[in-house]
């Protein structure tokens, strides 16, 4: 898995289109593209309407890329079932006592200028790649499956 | 874009709900497909990314590079006005409280972050796959919103 042309480009693509989406979500509907923060108002069932469109069109994409030519990716996890559910617990609690995640904080934050979100990115990269150096190089192989 | 916006506010209610719904939408999707092109749903290629001491491979900064370059000149055009497109006011949230709650909560979420390679926007795209492990992620990821939302609410 190293760094190889293709790789950038289909990061900077990907990138392109996230933000893209982000800036129309501000500049026509006035809202952030904060994927934890659009989860947080839905799941109490009583968030305006715009939040479940955004959260329909998000999981449709994965059935509408496949018709538009968009590669499939398939998702390797490294994770078994027991670190998966400790994780996403770990994930949802903290962007919700943060406000925001990798999109909320990690994009539109960054983009807003926004000194408390960039204290918030470089904290959770910060503890992820701390975290991912733990579970890859001091645990046992096969240590969280 | 004032007149737009002006005539936005003037629509029947319906209208203007339906309008910002079927938007979002779009950009729901569009979203969707920069998670899945940039490979961000891929957990390996997030751990590769996170792996600074190992097999780096540092393409996912090109991601979260290039999707701010893009939404910074909109965040700079929106600090200056006062309505969208639609006609709604902007939800801008502070930019300079630094907070406990906020190091923390970032702190956790890195924890599992760095667990699983998997952050709240590819969960939901995963989740149309209906694996077993999305399934696990993000009924777990909707436990802890709701557990936080409750000590929030106490507090």
């Amino acid at each position: 898995m190293l760094l190889t042309l293709d790789t950038v480009k289909e990061s900077l693509l990907g990138g392109v289109l996230i933000g893209a989406a982000a800036a129309g979500l501000l500049l026509i509907n006035g809202r952030i593209a904060g994927i934890s923060g659009i989860l947080g108002e839905a799941i109490h069932l009583r968030a305006p309407t715009w939040r479940y469109a955004f959260l329909a069109g998000l999981i449709g994409s994965a059935f509408v890329a496949p018709l538009i030519g968009i590669a499939p990716v398939v998702p390797q996890h490294q994770a078994g079932l027991a670190a998966l559910g400790i994780a996403g617990l770990l994930v949802g609690f903290g962007t919700r006592l943060s406000n925001g995640c990798t999109s909320g904080h990690g994009v539109c934050g960054l983009a807003n200028l926004s000194p408390r979100s960039l204290v918030a990115t470089l904290t959770f990269m910060a503890v992820a790649a701390a975290t991912v150096f733990v579970v890859r190089h001091l645990l046992p192989p096969g240590a969280l499956t | 874009m004032s007149s737009l916006s002006q005539e936005a506010r003037r629509a029947p209610p319906f209208l203007r709900v339906a309008a910002l719904a079927v938007t979002a939408a779009a950009f729901g999707l569009i979203f969707g497909f920069g998670l899945i092109i940039s490979h961000m749903i891929d957990p390996a290629r997030v751990a590769g990314f996170l792996d600074i001491a190992g097999n780096w491979n540092p393409a996912l900064a090109f991601v979260m590079g290039g999707a701010v370059i893009v939404a910074a000149p909109a965040f700079w055009l929106a600090r200056r006005r006062k309505t969208a497109l639609l006609g709604t006011g902007f939800a801008l949230p502070d930019r300079y409280n630094v907070t406990w709650p906020l190091v923390g909560g970032a702190a956790l979420f890195g924890l599992g972050w760095g667990l699983s390679g998997i952050c709240p926007g590819p969960s939901l795209v995963l989740l149309a796959s209906l694996t077993p492990q999305a399934l696990v992620f993000v009924a777990a990821l909707a436990a802890g919103i709701f557990l936080a939302d409750t000590i929030k609410a106490k507090r």
